[in-house]
Order: structure tokens, then sequence, then C-alpha cells
């Protein structure tokens, strides 16, 4: 037995440490369910066994769940599941005509983990956890499946069914042995949020028996084991009743009904997942356990084979963590490690950068043109940490050493020495020329240069630059402190070596980069705009404009576009527009809608900065209201939309920014899918049901999404115009993460 | 079907009268099956019945759990005293379940299945509370989800919301229904078909529809609160039908206790049959039916569905609205019938021209056996030819029947 170290005490008891091979974590691969089913097997038979306790050997953790890598390395390829049906029949032969092999193979392959821990629960033995450390998704549906839980107080420790998360439901019992210990409506709640819980939570909300000291834990569990020692499921009890009651008892309804109502609020009807969460527990809970695990392992496997879930998990779990450790940054470049960076101009991305920056430790010289205005910036960052301290996230003495490491000055010679300076000033090319001088004069030549700028090339900026190698975009998002993306532009001339910079310096601030290439508004802004401006196509044809927001909102993007455009402000994008206008000239063509939003600007209509955009904005709260006038401007045609419509309209919101995804791909603004399917969901909220704009045209198909951009070339404009690339790879068949992948085709 | 030997005539109706359901309900101490057998052997004693003709009762009932369950049309059969060779099914179309029953006796003889058969309801809401049988639409995801589920209360807000109808509409149509109720009390209209209910030593326990306030008034309504507003925001339903409505900006919750139909206890019995039968029985037709039908609509919005119903049935007729000289549609809610009114284009003086459910209540399995005595009796009062009695239905349905006075 690899996986677990296995002793039997002097008391009978077989105390087994979970100690996965070749892993930091342990999470469960295969062999070491095999592992643990082997223990069950021994506490059945063996006589001298009087109980078990599972526990870790690793120091990190208790289990972090299934092995991701291992569970979707290929297992859950069409071919492999119908192998594995193989298993699932009589005479372990291969029936390649049954047309259900795949199915049954993903039930096979899905129900493993529950029938390994079902085993454990039935072996006729009092089983103990004795959970040292944080235990995750299937770490936490072990313990379930134990007959007593010790909890460690540890400040790391929490226990949690995240599964949701990343397109899946536990789906290692969980989603049948938490409902039957804590009630269908907690249950429901922890596991559709994805909720973790600290020890004390886990304790009060009944999850766990016990909570003690770290080095108490293991101790607890035997005394559990030899003193009440009950090798009996609560469940397996004939006496049982569900908490709360189950979904035709009249307190159980309640919480169907209701949690089908959220359900649908909260999801749009977009997550698989949760939905195949909810039939598995409203019929898992109506059955014996034994049968409701299968009920529950069916919808699992159900689930797994979405391309939501499928793309999700690649997306929000492997490819988050590539990115996040800078896939993009060039090997061989050595590591930087940042001592001072200079931040010009301390306006609100200014001061923002200044605070994420100095929040990781490193000095900065924040600069604007006098000394009050480099104080304002300063005293952006100084209410942040208020905020942070008055929440409990941040001690007092932590905020001033914080706080300590800015300096704010109008000095440029304070800068020498900086490793690193990020130009956050007004979009004006000569402002910029003009403090890029100013910066470079006190830099030593390694330094890096980078600008915050979001609407002017970075090659023609680079222009004012004697060292335009060192030259870089780093293009943060508003709110700096929130927004974990930031987008890094390689300039014609930026060299490697600054680009591992760059990537440095964001992973170093604890942001997650994404490489694009200098075309007007990047990758980011470049996808997202276009959802904007269909909400005005769609408000020039006459689409009622709460059709358009509520159907903008079910697309899963966070908001409708035309409330978007109020949160961005108005002003803002009349700028934008007239800008673009003026840079492309008389290839420029008007979005329709742009005069009359123009128009509100002038009215004093300017957003919900202002309260008055296409809302009213009461002053006291509540709800916004549409204003009267949208519908004025562009009388309304369509003012009801069935489901058919408003399935439409959904694709055009989500489809303009795909095809223009699709766009950067073939003119190489960025290269890899894996950043921008996380960029599409960190950077602007991108439908993350979908696992990101990229992940959305591979689950459609290229050929079947050039069919659908076709169609709506025709009905709606040349915008929806498929590339060439789209073409191409429809003929051959391809996917973006086939032709264009990097690395990983785990979950592909 | 015209005059043919399996055209199926209404002989008599008769219905009880409707108990507040509450605790101190005249009709709380009396059991379903009680109310059920009064009705029964009430509608055989006045017409001096040979309950052997009567092959077979048809009998709606919403929430058939406890006394109501297991099939309560037999047992109230035989409860009645009639005869052993009558059979009986209960059924459940919600609230059309009376209507419906009445439709599935004529469906009967018009088919030459039966003779003579009574098609009726009964339900005891104090005694068994509503939604207390269960049911997999609100609860099973897989019912819920897909179509939008909401209570039907808030699917009656969104109505009002969508077509428009303010507070004021709602309630202004309430006072109404609570005059014409009482005016047609006080004029004796309803005095044929009231059997008034005995109690277990034989005493009258209730004679007269309980819930109905003449007195109530703009000002008394105005000031209770919306029933459905905490569930519809706090509880997600508004998002539901939202989302399934993307035109509405948000949900109006305008209607209450006082706009919606009053909760009752009550059963109601038609007895229909050929003209064979009638003959046989020493009976006069009061009525022809001409037609009835059912129809499945929008489930979520639920409530609008006896609009299609009634274009569906005017149209297999051959006749058009104006044909019809009075309607009789369920007042679940004020806006439903607000709506019908304003789809089809119907007077406000020829709908529900005694009263409705708003004053006099909504007992679910009896209600559309009971409206459609009562619309007969108006039509014989006022000497009118035709009728179309409806209701909405849960779960996006309505049923409808048209009569015709002989």
């Amino acid at each position: 037995m690899q996986n677990f170290k296995v002793e039997l005490d002097s008391d009978g008891i077989l105390v087994c440490a979970f100690d996965t091979v070749g892993k930091t974590m342990n999470t469960f691969t295969k062999a070491a369910l095999d592992d643990l089913m082997a223990i069950a097997e021994r506490a059945k038979t063996d006589a001298a066994v009087k109980g078990v306790v599972i526990t870790s050997a690793k120091s990190n953790g208790f289990c972090a769940g299934a092995d991701l890598e291992e569970m979707l390395g290929g297992a859950w390829d069409a071919g492999a599941l119908k192998e594995r049906s193989v298993s699932a029949t009589e005479n372990g032969t291969l029936d390649k005509t049954d047309p259900e092999a795949e199915l049954k193979g993903a039930f096979a392959a899905a129900f493993e983990m529950n029938r390994v821990y079902r085993a454990l629960e039935t072996c006729g033995k009092p089983v103990a956890a004795a959970i040292n450390g944080l235990a995750l998704g299937g770490g936490t549906e072990l313990v379930l499946a134990c007959h007593y839980r010790v909890l460690s107080d540890g400040p790391k420790v929490q226990m949690g069914l995240p599964e949701v998360k990343i397109g899946l439901f536990p789906g290692g019992g969980g989603s049948q042995r938490l409902p039957r210990l804590i009630g269908a409506q907690a249950a429901l709640m922890a596991m559709s949020e994805g909720k973790s819980f600290k020890p004390k939570e886990a304790l009060a909300a009944g999850i766990v028996h016990e909570v003690v000291a770290d080095d108490q834990v293991l101790e607890a569990a035997k005394t559990w084991i030899k003193t009440k020692g009950d090798p009996v499921a609560l469940w397996d009890k004939k006496e049982f009743k569900i908490p709360g009651g189950g979904p035709y008892h009249p307190a159980g309804a309640q919480v169907f009904m209701m949690g089908n109502a959220l359900l649908r609020k909260q999801s749009y009807g977009n997550y698989p997942a949760v939905i195949n969460l909810m039939h598995a527990v409203y019929e898992g809970l109506q059955l014996p356990i034994d049968s409701a695990l299968k009920v529950e392992t069916r919808y699992f496997a159900k689930t797994l084979m979405t391309p939501q879930a499928k793309a999700m998990i690649r997306t929000l779990f492997f490819s988050m963590q590539a990115v996040g450790k800078g896939s993009g940054r060039p090997a061989g470049v050595p590591k930087t490690e940042f001592t001072q960076v200079a931040v010009l101009g301390a306006g609100m991305m200014g001061a923002g950068i200044a605070y994420v920056t100095a929040m990781s430790g490193i000095k900065v010289i924040l600069i604007d043109r006098d000394q009050a205005a480099a104080d304002k910036g300063k005293s952006h960052c100084e209410d942040l940490l208020k905020k942070a301290v008055s929440r409990g996230k941040m001690t007092e003495d932590k905020a001033k050493g914080v706080l300590d490491l800015i300096t704010a000055t109008p000095d440029y010679s304070l800068i020498k020495g900086a490793d690193l300076v990020v130009e956050a000033v007004f979009e004006n090319t000569e402002l910029k020329a003009g403090v890029t001088k100013l910066a470079e004069a006190e830099l030593a030549p390694d330094a890096v240069f980078s600008s915050n700028t979001s609407t002017i090339p970075i090659s023609l900026l680079a222009k004012a630059s004697v060292r335009p190698e060192n030259y870089i975009g780093i293009h943060f998002f508003s709110p700096v402190d929130k927004m974990m993306l930031v987008e890094i532009i390689m300039g014609e001339q930026t060299s490697d070596a600054t680009l591992a910079k760059a990537i440095d310096y964001v992973l170093k601030i604890k942001k997650t980069p994404i490489v694009v290439n200098d075309e007007r508004f990047f990758f980011a802004n470049r996808c997202f705009i276009p959802f904007t401006a269909e909400g005005l196509h769609m408000w020039a044809e006459g689409i009622a404009p709460t059709i358009i927001d509520n159907v903008g909102r079910a697309t899963g993007m966070p908001r409708g576009p035309l409330e978007m455009m109020d949160d961005v402000a108005l002003d803002l994008l009349v700028k934008i527009t007239s800008e673009t206008a003026k840079a492309e000239g008389a290839n420029y063509i008007p979005i329709p809608g742009e005069a009359e939003v123009a128009k509100m600007v002038a009215e004093g209509r300017l957003g919900r900065k202002n309260g008055k955009g296409f809302y009213d904005y009461p002053e006291a709260g509540g709800n916004k209201s549409l204003w009267s006038g949208t519908k004025e401007m562009f009388p309304v045609t369509m003012a009801e939309a069935d489901p058919k419509q408003a399935e439409e309209l959904k694709k055009r919101l989500l489809y303009i920014q795909a095809v223009t995804a699709a766009r950067c791909f073939e003119e190489g603004v960025i290269n890899d899918p894996r950043e921008a399917d996380v960029g599409s969901i960190l950077g602007w909220g991108f439908a993350p049901w979908s696992g990101g704009i990229i992940s959305l045209i591979d689950s459609i198909g290229a050929a079947k999404f050039v069919t659908e951009l076709d169609r709506m070339t025709g009905l709606y404009g040349d915008r929806f115009a498929p590339p060439q690339l789209l073409r191409d790879m429809a003929a051959k068949g391809e996917t973006f993460y086939g032709r264009f992948g990097k690395a990983d085709k785990k979950a592909a | 079907m015209a005059d043919s030997a399996n055209a199926a005539y209404i002989y008599d109706t008769l219905r009880t009268p409707r108990g507040k359901s509450k605790k101190d309900g005249s009709l709380h101490e009396i059991t379903a099956l009680n109310l059920s057998a009064q009705v029964l052997a009430g509608l055989a004693e006045r017409n001096n019945l040979d309950t052997a003709l009567v092959e077979d009762v048809v009998w709606g009932c919403v929430t058939p759990v406890g006394e109501q369950g297991g099939d309560i049309a037999r047992a109230a059969v035989l409860a009645a005293g009639y005869a052993q060779t009558c059979g009986g099914v209960q059924i459940n179309r919600f609230c059309a379940s009376g209507l419906e029953a009445v439709n599935m006796a004529a469906a009967k003889v018009m088919s030459g299945e039966a003779d003579m058969a009574i098609g009726g309801g009964v339900e005891s809401m104090s005694r068994i509370p509503m939604g207390s049988d269960g049911g997999a639409w609100a609860i099973d995801v897989a019912a819920a989800f897909p179509t939008y589920f909401v209570p039907q209360g808030v699917s009656a807000d969104t109505i009002a919301t969508k077509w428009g109808f303010s507070r004021d509409d709602v309630d202004a149509y309430a006072v109404e229904s609570h005059k014409r109720s009482a005016k047609s009390w006080a004029e004796g209209r309803f005095k044929k078909s009231v059997h008034p209910v005995k109690d277990q030593l034989g005493v009258t326990i209730l004679d007269r529809d309980e819930t109905i306030r003449p007195s109530t008034d703009m000002q008394t309504l105005a000031g209770l609160n919306p029933s459905f507003a905490m569930m519809g925001e706090m509880g997600g339903f508004d998002a539901v039908i939202n989302q399934r409505y993307p035109e509405l900006e948000r949900i109006n919750h305008i209607h209450t206790p006082g706009n919606s139909s009053a909760i009752v206890d009550g059963s109601a019995a038609v007895l229909v049959g050929n003209k064979r039968a009638g003959e046989a029985a020493g009976l006069k037709p009061r009525a022809r039916i001409k037609g009835m039908a059912s129809i499945g609509s929008e489930p979520s919005i639920m409530l609008t569905g006896p609009s299609y119903v009634t274009e569906k049935l005017l149209k297999r007729l051959g006749m058009s609205v104006a044909d019809i000289d009075l309607y009789e549609l369920n007042e679940a809610f004020a806006s439903v019938v607000l709506r019908y009114m304003q789809v089809l284009d119907i007077p406000h003086d020829k709908i529900n021209v005694c009263g409705g459910a708003i004053a006099m209540g909504h007992p679910l399995g009896a209600t559309g056996a009971m409206i459609l005595g009562t619309v007969l009796d108006e039509l014989e009062r006022t000497g009118k030819s035709t009728a179309l009695v409806t209701l909405c239905v849960g779960g996006g349905m309505a049923t409808a029947t048209v009569i015709e006075r002989i």
C-alpha cells in the first residue's frame, strides 16, 4: 500500500495516514482509492481491527479531493469510457454495438469514489476521521463517509464542497450525506455556493463532531473509537429521519420550492452542475442511501460530460493556475526581485497601482505634478487600508507598514534605483512622452518603463523612450485593488527580458498576467466594447431596453449592456467613441445609438455616477428605473420577448464578443487560448459558465459557429462576419485549444 | 351532438353555501365526506331521483389526502345513500375540477358510456389545507426549472404588471364583486340552488355564503398588504418569472386577500343525462351542454388560459364572443378577470353578474360546478339563452363549458 501509511496500534485501531504518492497535497488518484478499498476490506475481514482512523501524513492538509488531472486526463474521452464499460458487463467484453457503452463507462468511472467510500462506511467497524488539515471536495466527502469526525482548529484548516466553482457538484456522496447530516436547506446552500467552513463554523453547522487542537486530533479520534465507536452511519439506522424533512415533508417542500427559484435566479439556467445537484438531492433524499448514491453518480457523470463542466474545469482550475503562475513568461530570463517601483500619476488608477504594489512589500514612489496631487493619491491608498482594517482583514500595524512604503512626491529624482516605472497619467500622447523622458533620465539602463494606457498603441508611446526594448504596456483594470487581471502589451521592439520582468512584477503583486500584442484596445476592451455596442444596436432597432438588459444578464455577464454603460459612465464612452472615430478616420463605422448617447451626455445624463443615465438612480438608494426618454429616442418595436427571441438576443451579445476574440487570434493580438479564457473571465466577467470566450467557441464547434455567424451577418450586419481563421478551422474540424493549445490538453 | 340521442342535458344543479375556511368557519365542523353526501342526497331528494339511474359520479377534489383521499367520490355516493350500482371517481384539474367533473359526466353521456351521471366536487379547505397533497411541479427541479414555476399569486401579479392593471383597478373589481354578491343574495338569486348544510344533529349550520362583506370599499381594501411581495422578492420568484418575461422591469405586487378569491369550504353537484334518461326519471331538462374544452397555456404566468380556451371552444361551436349572453369566469384573482375582459373585449355587465369568488369564495374542487349552477339560474331568471363558464387552472390550463337554456 503506497498511498496510506497503515499501522495497527495496541488497541486494535488501524491508523491510516493518507500520503498520495508523488503529490504535494493529498488527492484521490485511482491508486489511492484502491488503497482505501483495501483498508475497508481489511477492516471488514480482520478480527484484530477494532476500528479505523483516517488521517493525513502530509503537513499541508488532509485531502484536497479527487485528482482532477488524473480524473480528466483522457479518462473521460468517449473511447476510454467505452473501454471502461467493459468492467460493467457480465462477461467482461466490450460490446462495440452497445449504444449505451459510453454512458455505462461514465457511470462506472464516476461511481468509483462512491463504491469505495461506501465500502468503508459499511465495513462493520467504527471509522473515525482525524482531520488534521484542509479537507475539500472529495476530502470532505471522505470524512462524511466516516462515522465520526474530529477536526483540527489550525488557522489554515477549512472544510467544504467547492465543486460548483469548477462546474461540478459533490459526486463522492457529498450531495447525499451532507443533507442527511445537516438538512437539505443548509446543505443545498453550502453546496450550491461552494462555501467553505472554518473549524468553528463546521462544528456549529454540525458537519464535524469535535474541534480540538491540532496535536489532539488523532487521540480524540481514537478515544471515540475506544469509548463509543458506533460502526453504523446515521442514515443506515432504522429510526433515521432527514433533518428538516425530505422534499414532501411540509417544511422540506418549502426548501425545495424556494431552492428551485433561487437556483434559477442565481444561475439563469446557465450552469448544469447546480441544476444536476438539485436533481440529485431531490431524488436522492427520497431513497435509501445505496440507491441515492447511484442516482448521484448518474447526475454527476451527466454533469461531467457537459461542455460547460469540461470548459470550466479547464479554465477555472488548470488554466487559472497556469496563467496565474505566468504561463506567458519567456523561459531563461532570471527572475527579477523588485525593491522599488515608481508610479507616475496619482489619480485613481495610479493610486490603485501604488496600493497593490505596496501591499506586496515593494517600496513605491508615487509621483504627480505637485505635492498636493501626489498626496491625494496616497490618501486614496490610506482609505483602502482603513477599510481593510475596519473589516478585520488587516491589522493596523500592517496597514501602517504598507502606507509607509509609499512616498508621494513631485520629485522625479526620487525614482532613482527603481526597477520598474508604471506610468498612469492622462491618456495624452504628449503628456506621456514628457513624463517618460523625465523618468528615464533617472533610471538605470536595465529598468523597465511601462504604461498603463488603455487606448494608445504602446509602439507609438515607445517612440518617446530612449530604450524602446525596455518599454512595455502593463494594463490594469479598474478598480485596481479588486480586478485580478493585468494585460501585458508587447510593443514592436519590446524585448523578452522586459516581458519577463513585467510578468514577474504582476505575479509579485498577486495578479494574473496575460500577454497581448499592440492593437487598438488590446484584447479585453477590444472584446468587451462590442458587448455594449451590441446593446446600442438593439436599442436602435427598437428592442425594449428592459429586454436588452434582462437578456444581457441572462447571458451570464455581470450586467446588461445598457446598465453596464451607466456604470462605466456615458461621457467616458462618448470620449472613447469620438477618439476611435478620429483614429480610424474614413474607416470608422458609427454605432447606431452613439449619437443618442452623446445627446444624453449633453443633457447631463452621465450614467450612474450622477444618478442619471439609461436609468434613473434614486438618491435615497433602492431600485433604479428605466429613464422614459430611452423609448422616445428609439420607439419600441419589440415590446416582449419569448424564450426563443430571448435566446437569439443572448446569442448576439455573446457571439459578437466571441467573434472579436477569434479575430484577435487571427491578428495575433493574443496567442494562448488559456490566457484568452482566463482573461475574459477575470477581465470583464465574461459568462463564467462557458469557461471563457474561446471555450465558448470550442464548445459550439467552429463549423457550427461559422454557420451561425454567417446567418447573423445576414440578419444584423458585417460585424458578425467570421474571420478566415474560423473558416479554416471549421473546414479542418479544429478547435482553438487544438490549434493554439500551448501546454496541457488535460480537459480538452 | 345537437339534439341527437346522446346530447347531454343539465337536469338540475345544487350547491352548499360556502363557509369561511377558518377554525371558526361554519363548515369547519363538517367533514368533506358529509358535505359531499348532503349535496348528493339533496339533489336526489328534491328530484325524487331513482339513484339506480345514475351510472357514475365524477367528483372534483384538489387536495385528495386524508379524509378527501382514497376516491372520496365513491365514499360520498355510498354515504349519500345512492344505489350501490352508482360508481364514483375523484378527479383533479386543480381549480377547474368541479367544471371538469361536469364535462366528464357530460362526455360519458355524449359518448354513450352512461345515460345519466353527476359531475361536481368538494373542498374542505379548512380541514385539508391547500397544497398538503404535495405534487412535483413546484418541488421537483425537473418540473419547476424548465417551466419557470412561480406560486400563482406571483403569476397573478405578473398578469397585472404585464397588462397594466393597477392596485386601484383590482381593488375596484373586488368592491364590485362584493356588491354584486350581496345584491344577489338580497334578491334571492341563489335561493334555487343553495342547499343549507345540516350539522350532525340535523340542525342547519350554514345557509348563506359566509365571506361576503357588503360594506367593503376602496379604502378598506387599500389598507391590506400585498400577499405575494415577500415571496416574490425574497423567495426569488419575481426573478424566475422575470426571466420568462424579460420585458418586465419588475413585478408589481398588487394582489391582497381582498382582491383574491376567498378560501372556503363547500360542495356542488350537477345532474347530467341524455333525453332518454331524463324521461325515465321523469325530469325536464333545464339546459343543454353545447360544448366543452380544456387547454394548456404558458405555465409560469399560469392564469391566462381562460381567453385561449374560450376562443378555442367558441371557434369549434361556430360562435363569436358576442353570441354569449353571460360569462362566468372564476374570480381566482382580480387580474385574471380584468385580463380576460380586456383581451376578449367583454363588458363588465356580461361577466360574473352575480358576483364571484372574491366575495363568496373558491372551494377548489367544487367551484366549477357551483358557478355553472349560478349562471344557469341567472339565464332562467333573466330569460337569456347562452352562457360560457370558465376557470383559470394551475400549471397553465383552463377549462370551459358553453350551455344553452331550454
